[in-house]
């Protein structure tokens, strides 16, 4: 297998109500990772493209398809990846995959999603898609209770108290708006305190709004070439070194295992393997915050903190900048915007700029950063890893 | 190879607060909901099997923002139920105020009825189990 190396990204800012379409969401930051890229449209060869709702939220399939011929690329081969919140890294995965077999050269890869036109209601039908129709959603399942099924069950095995928890999954919120400040794609930029967490309204039991992402609209893209096409393209590609993905099935079917998802340690244990690296070896970590305590129970599995620790690591600031490893500093889904397609895709373009040290004007500049980890996860518990570096 | 236990069968006998799993003659699990092979060890050699409807609240949540649809539905409260012969599964906990449901449910017996979902224009009719406390 070829060496395969991110050489263009783009990404547009996250939102409510975008007066885009999600093709014309996706063509933008298309068009910017392509003129990173030094190419033209007609260079691509395929395209990858995650995108989940679009039949609900704008009547439209295929979004690929009229997203290839949306930017002049002369119709070839465009598939669309469907893994709930995970799509866009699924997408690029599989984008990888085609370069390093050797069968593509220049592809693109990324995702996007017009959510909010659904409003909250028939936004949390449709989310509540990617559980079991059989087994869950006939008991009013939802992704909030999902996670706050978890967070009950993850106070219980480790005996932390409700109490305790609760101000712990408030650190990981009040850090994401913190930085969410920084970053000018991110669908919001207000600070929040402990205390605005532990008021907002309670969505379900112990989820409050603030421990909850947003819905929300926007588009990622990155550009992929083989390590020698990517040379003569730009100065500094960013190489993917691992990836890896793994499936679960409903949440009740992964009984004692839980308030830990086994489909994240397989599929991080492959990304890592495949890498040659361990987790103490990475420098910036961007992972599935959709629920603040998903944070916690992310950073356990891939091998940052010992299980039931990674609370006081949030609240000790070992996951901001110059902690022990830096986490989200993209604002993560909870300050920065979660449409569900393209997340995985900014969460590449957000390493991406890190390892490439583009982030110093924004003043969120992990120094020197030189692998980096991305962590998507869709459903009850499909979960993709990517690995980038440097070099 | 046949479906020993569709969702069809399964669903009608929960209508009946009939609780049928799947018991594996290679390693003697027991699997509930059904599924094609063993949950456990992925055998075949599966007989239907009635199991108690018994177990204990392993977690829970009460939810206040309700799917389309089931808004008249909010506040409820949703377990996860660790049953006697082993499974988890889903439901709902329905002989207690939902606004009063603590941490304290955490590890109480509880036994299994069921309440019917009518469906909604994308997925149909089910029965889901409904639990009350064991006393």
């Amino acid at each position: 297998m070829r060496r395969v190396a991110v050489v263009g990204i783009g990404h547009t800012k996250f939102c409510f109500n975008s007066p885009l379409t999600s093709v014309e969401m996706l063509s933008e930051a298309a068009m910017d990772a392509i003129n990173e890229s030094n190419i033209a449209p007609k260079d691509i060869q395929a395209a990858f493209i995650g995108n989940v709702l679009g039949d609900f939220s704008e009547g439209q399939g295929m979004v690929q398809s009229y997203f290839i011929n949306d930017i002049g690329c002369d119709q070839i081969p465009a598939s669309r990846f469907e893994g709930a919140c995970a799509s866009g890294t699924m997408a690029i995965r599989d984008a990888y995959m085609w370069v390093a077999s050797g069968y593509y050269d220049i592809v693109i890869a990324g995702g996007t999603e017009r959510a909010t036109a659904m409003g909250t209601s028939l936004a949390t039908r449709t989310f509540a898609m990617f559980g079991d129709s059989r087994w869950e959603f006939p008991s009013g399942f939802t992704f909030p209770a999902a996670f706050a099924l978890l967070a009950h069950l993850y106070s219980d095995r480790y005996g932390i108290p409700m109490k305790k928890l609760k101000e712990q999954m408030a650190a990981v919120s009040v850090q994401s708006h913190q930085y969410g400040m920084k970053n000018p794609n991110a669908q919001f930029h207000e600070e929040i305190t402990i205390d605005d967490v532990l008021k907002s309204f309670m969505v379900t039991t112990p989820l409050q709004l603030h421990d909850c992402c947003p819905f929300s609209d926007g588009a990622a893209a990155v550009v992929l070439a083989s390590e020698e096409v990517a040379k003569k393209l730009i100065d500094k590609p960013i190489y993917i070194k691992g990836i890896g993905q793994a499936s679960s099935p409903q949440l009740a079917g992964q009984r004692k295992f839980l308030p830990r998802l086994r489909a994240r340690e397989l599929a991080s244990q492959q990304a890592y393997s495949m890498a040659g690296v361990r987790p103490e070896d990475i420098d910036i970590c961007e992972l599935h915050d959709c629920f603040s305590i998903a944070s916690l129970i992310a950073a356990e599995s891939l091998g940052f903190f010992e299980f039931g620790k990674a609370g006081e690591a949030w609240e000790k600031g070992e996951t901001k900048i110059g902690g022990k490893i830096p986490i989200n500093i993209s604002g993560g889904l909870k300050s920065k915007g979660h449409p569900i397609g393209a997340t995985g895709a900014s969460q590449v373009y957000e390493v991406t700029r890190q390892l490439r040290g583009q982030m110093v004007d924004q003043g969120r500049q992990v120094e020197g950063a030189k692998l980096g980890l991305v962590d998507t996860l869709g459903g009850d518990g499909v979960i993709v890893n990517l690995i980038l570096s440097a070099n | 190879m046949e479906y020993k236990l569709p969702f069809k069968e399964y669903n009608k006998a929960l209508r009946r607060n009939k609780l049928m799993g799947l018991k594996c003659n290679k390693c003697g699990a027991v699997t509930c909901p059904p599924m094609m092979v063993c949950n456990e060890c992925s055998g075949t050699d599966l007989d239907i099997v009635q199991l108690t409807g018994n177990g204990k609240i392993v977690t829970f949540t009460t939810t206040n923002v309700a799917p389309e649809g089931r808004q008249n539905e909010v506040p409820y409260t949703i377990v996860l139920v660790e049953l006697n012969e082993g499974p988890w599964i889903m439901g709902n906990l329905v002989d207690m105020d939902p606004t009063t449901v603590t941490m304290d449910v955490i590890g109480k017996e509880v036994k299994l009825g069921n309440r019917v979902f009518p469906g909604d224009k994308y997925s149909g009719s089910a029965a889901r189990p409904a639990f009350s406390f064991d006393s």
